[in-house]
């Protein structure tokens, strides 16, 4: 059976994993590969790494990291951050990641978004987009890490980028994201209703119905998280074992 | 020696180190004398099957490949690797595939689901006691990534099905070549447990 997708998301500076993580046991938290690997054995079922390295001279350090993880660790990944033109994008691919997801980039310049999908396929793009509520059913785009509005719309910007060749949404809500009161139902949804490429749910994650309330009424196809997994509120394997009681497939 | 077939398209990082995980004797090449000597394949692909085909007929590889098949040689074909080895695809009407099997490579038609089926599925297995899928759990789920799916002429080629608004073939074997429509390279433990299973491949 089709199973809904569980995705730790990894920042990374300078090749480095920032925001402490409390796993036990763990030899070098800072590690982006040993935590990958041990993602990788509670069952996640994809992996983001976003890189907010902040300096260009430190940029190919997340290159190296993409190779690192692709040499020990056989699932997908996605790396995100930085990324502004298909050379970017070829490097990642080529060290081994899967997709790349694109942001401020591709608000800046869109058509960015079809010479990826054009290049390397609309699988291997995922559009990232940070989204404020606006009004009643309106939100707007945010860019630069969330500090600058944009007046875009967010409804009309998935359908702009998926219709450009994005394969993937990855949606986060900056209203949710920190909160832990849940992830924001009716932006996810209203999004998965506009496209119909898959949406990833980000920001909110708190408690467990959380995950299954974005699953079900958000028709949300993955949800990630980053917080309740680094900090050991939940393993990827309990988020799991809980949505299966609940009726949702999931890769156990 | 285990040759990792490159005609320039797609990444191959990942499958050679798949592959590096149990063996040092596998390479990613484009030189056809590795390729006349090794003594098993992999035949990678992804993106558009016309692509593929222009590539790999541009490669100058493609008769050493099918001389090798035709010898024998234990050959892996990993998604649209496995696709190419059919007779066309709908993806492509004017690209003419390799016709190591019968049959074409159609679109998904999936009511209500999203196209590309992409994500983790589970698979089952057509037949039992196969030797690429010894020591897997049943109904093990592995990461697919595609569009089009292959419909053999020959029904008894289908190794596994996965269900995705229609059952779809998710691996077919015939003699000396296997190929999977999940990327195996992606695909975890289980993944790595069918390249082990062709890398222990004694296939006579």
């Amino acid at each position: 059976m089709y199973t809904k997708r569980i995705i730790p998301c990894l920042d990374v500076k300078n090749g480095r994993v920032v925001k402490g993580t409390n796993f036990v046991g763990l030899r070098d938290a800072g590690d982006p590969v040993e935590l990958a690997h041990r993602y990788d054995v509670e069952r996640c079922d994809e992996l983001i790494f976003l890189d907010i390295t902040a300096s260009n001279e430190q940029r190919d350090t997340i290159v190296q990291v993409a190779r690192d993880c692709a040499s020990k660790v056989f699932i997908p990944f996605t790396i995100g951050g930085g990324i502004r033109t298909t050379e970017d994008m070829r490097k990642m691919l080529k060290a081994g990641a899967d997709k790349i997801s694109l942001n401020t980039a591709a608000v800046k310049n869109p058509d960015i978004i079809k010479q990826g999908a054009d290049i390397f396929g609309r699988q291997c793009i995922v559009l990232a987009v940070d989204a404020r509520k606006a009004g009643e059913d309106k939100w707007e785009v945010y860019v630069n890490g969330g500090r600058t509005p944009t007046g875009i719309d967010v409804l009309d910007w998935v359908k702009r980028g998926t219709e450009l060749g994005a394969g993937e949404i990855l949606l986060t809500s900056m209203d949710a994201d920190g909160t832990k009161d849940g992830y924001d139902i009716p932006l996810t949804r209203a999004v998965s209703e506009a496209v119909d490429v898959p949406v990833i749910a980000s920001g909110g994650a708190g408690k467990l119905e959380h995950f299954y309330d974005v699953l079900s009424q958000g028709k949300a196809d993955a949800v990630l998280a980053a917080s309740v997994f680094h900090y050991g509120q939940f393993t990827v394997r309990q988020v799991k074992d809980y949505l299966k009681s609940r009726g949702i497939e999931v890769r156990l | 020696m285990i040759a990792i077939i490159d005609y320039g398209v797609g990444n191959l990082f990942s499958v050679e180190k798949a592959f590096s995980q149990y063996t040092d004797d596998v390479m990613v090449t484009d030189d056809r004398s590795l390729i006349e000597k090794a003594d098993k394949l992999v035949l990678p692909g992804v993106g558009d099957f016309g692509a593929c085909m222009d590539n790999f007929q541009a490669s100058g590889l493609c008769p050493a490949v099918m001389d090798r098949i035709a010898a024998g040689t234990p050959l892996f074909g990993i998604c649209v690797g496995l696709q190419i080895l059919f007779e066309g695809s709908e993806e492509s009407p004017d690209a003419k595939g390799l016709g190591v099997f019968k049959g074409k490579v159609r679109k998904i038609h999936a009511p209500g689901l999203k196209v590309p089926h992409m994500g983790w599925n589970s698979v089952e297995f057509a037949q039992d006691g196969l030797p690429f899928f010894e020591g897997l759990p049943a109904n093990p789920f592995f990461y697919f990534v595609h569009s089009y799916h292959a419909v053999p002429d020959d029904e008894s080629i289908i190794a596994a099905t996965v269900e995705y608004g229609e059952q779809l073939t998710a691996a077919v074997y015939k003699d000396n070549v296997m190929a999977t429509q999940f990327h195996p390279e992606k695909s975890g433990d289980v993944g790595l447990m069918v390249i082990k299973n062709f890398i222990d491949w004694k296939c006579d």
